[in-house]
């Protein structure tokens, strides 16, 4: 407990940075491994980071998407496999906070996540629905109090070594591919077959192994909330603005290793302007317009919450991908500015100015999700919703 | 206007079901309209019914079901005509 008192009384940004500093230490490793960043989650669970999010009065200590943004944004500077893992992580616990409570097996869980800082996967991928989630081929079966489902997950992130996983489905076998659920299965109650290895060019730490997923549960773990609603609702905003601080994060870690080189440069030779210099003055200006649009995502996340219409208005959805796009292809403009600032020494690895894992982890953002995907949603919302022409409405 | 809206759905709303089959009240998200489909059932409401979509009324509620369809047609129509 007192342990407790102690990691309570600091601020979520310090306790942010005491586990970033963890991460950062073994960030090379685990990217050279391709190794589960285990003493990075480790120091997450050290300063209860796993479970802020959750509310009070379920012993979590209600944290916003904000918060929670900032967050993974400063892990990210430090190793961005572990940030992300911190961001999905919480992206399936807002659905639950979202959408768990007055459930009370949904708030037991949330419980639990709080006290023993339980690390939550997610299976929304499976063999056959190219790519969309909005479609399940898999069913749920229900057989008095109990619940089965098998599911071809091609992608669950850091599954072997998640305390839970949340699970989409149809909602019964002959439901509609649209008509989904979503489950918590606790450890134990399920079992994966790996099919799919994670040997990739960048976010080498998230384990994002494919499985063949087998699990048992008692019905009340799913969630009474239709996924449509939950996705629509929830899921899909979160997921975007939390993504977005990832991806902030490692641009910001490349522009600060990109002035470093600058600032070193001008102490070398006093009196004369680096030549790096006026393209660090240029990157300062494409970093400043993501966190911009990150911000502004938080904001419309906010204001729209406040407002459970428009959280799946037309025009809010076309902001949220507005801004997965934009910060996706932001942060790989901005490595790539930053490598023309810092020469050799940023395309070499193991020098302090080195930008090959930033560069290779950022290449992960256009496709997870597509931007194709959601460009081509946004062309189709575009058909019926009018933009808003005002500045600040 | 029920009939209508049931002519431009299963036009439009490419749905795995017969329209007749679907009741007025259900849920065509859970019977399997998609988010494509919604537009292009909307862009059939505009032009048969010569509306405009505001935006407030462009969510999820108000596709969620025939009813909850003619509803707010008829809610743009009195607008309209205000």
């Amino acid at each position: 407990m007192n342990v407790l008192a102690e990691v309570q009384g600091k601020s979520l940004v310090e306790r942010a940075r005491q586990a970033a500093a963890v991460a950062g230490q073994f960030a090379d490793d685990v990217d050279r491994e391709g190794r589960f960043p285990h003493e990075a989650v480790a120091a997450m669970k050290e300063a209860r980071l796993l479970g802020i999010q959750v509310p009070v009065h379920l012993g979590g200590e209600g944290a916003s998407i904000a918060d929670i943004a900032e967050i993974s944004s400063i892990i990210s500077q430090e190793c961005a496999s572990s940030s992300m893992i911190f961001a999905m992580h919480h992206i399936k616990l807002s659905s639950e906070v979202e959408h768990g409570i007055g459930d009370a097996w949904h708030e037991g869980f949330m419980r639990r996540v709080a006290d023993e800082q339980l690390l939550i996967a997610s299976s929304t991928t499976e063999a056959g629905i190219g790519g969309n989630l909005r479609n399940s081929i898999c069913g749920i079966e229900v057989e008095g109090d109990i619940c089965r489902l098998t599911k071809e997950a091609t992608v669950i992130s850091y599954g072997e070594q998640a305390d839970a996983i949340l699970i989409t489905s149809r909602a019964h076998p002959d439901a509609a591919m649209t008509d989904q659920v979503m489950t918590v299965f606790l450890k134990g109650q399920y079992t994966l077959e790996k099919t799919h290895d994670w040997d990739t060019m960048g976010m080498r730490g998230t384990r994002s192994e494919g499985f063949l997923f087998k699990g048992e549960a008692p019905k009340e773990q799913i969630l009474p909330q239709p996924f449509a609603e939950i996705a629509a609702e929830s899921m899909l905003a979160v997921c975007h603005i939390l993504w977005s601080g990832v991806w902030y994060g490692i641009a910001v870690n490349a522009v600060a290793r990109a002035q470093d080189f600058v600032r070193k440069a001008a102490k070398a030779n006093p009196g004369s302007m680096p030549p790096g210099a006026l393209r660090l003055a240029e990157v300062s200006s494409k970093l400043q317009l993501i966190k911009s649009n990150v911000i502004a995502g938080l904001q419309k996340y906010d204001e729209a919450k406040a407002n459970p219409a428009s959280l799946t208005s037309m025009g809010f959805l076309v902001a949220m991908n507005n801004i997965k796009l934009a910060s996706s292809q932001g942060v790989l403009d901005v490595i790539n500015h930053c490598m023309l600032i810092a020469g050799i020494a940023a395309y070499k690895n193991n020098t302090p100015y080195s930008l090959s894992r930033h560069l290779r982890d950022a290449h992960s953002a256009q496709i997870m999700i597509s931007n194709d995907r959601i460009l081509s949603n946004t062309s189709n919302l575009l058909l019926a919703h009018k933009q808003n022409t005002s500045l600040l409405g | 206007m029920k009939e209508q809206i049931r002519d431009l759905l299963s036009k439009h709303g490419t749905l795995p079901v017969a329209v007749s089959d679907i009741a007025d009240d259900a849920d065509l998200y859970a019977a399997g309209l998609s988010s494509f489909a919604s537009v292009q059932l909307m862009l059939g409401l505009e032009e048969a019914f010569d509306i405009e979509f505001p935006d407030h009324l462009l969510n999820r509620k108000s596709f969620s079901s025939i009813q909850a369809i003619e509803d707010t047609l008829k809610v743009i129509l009195e607008e309209e005509a205000a």
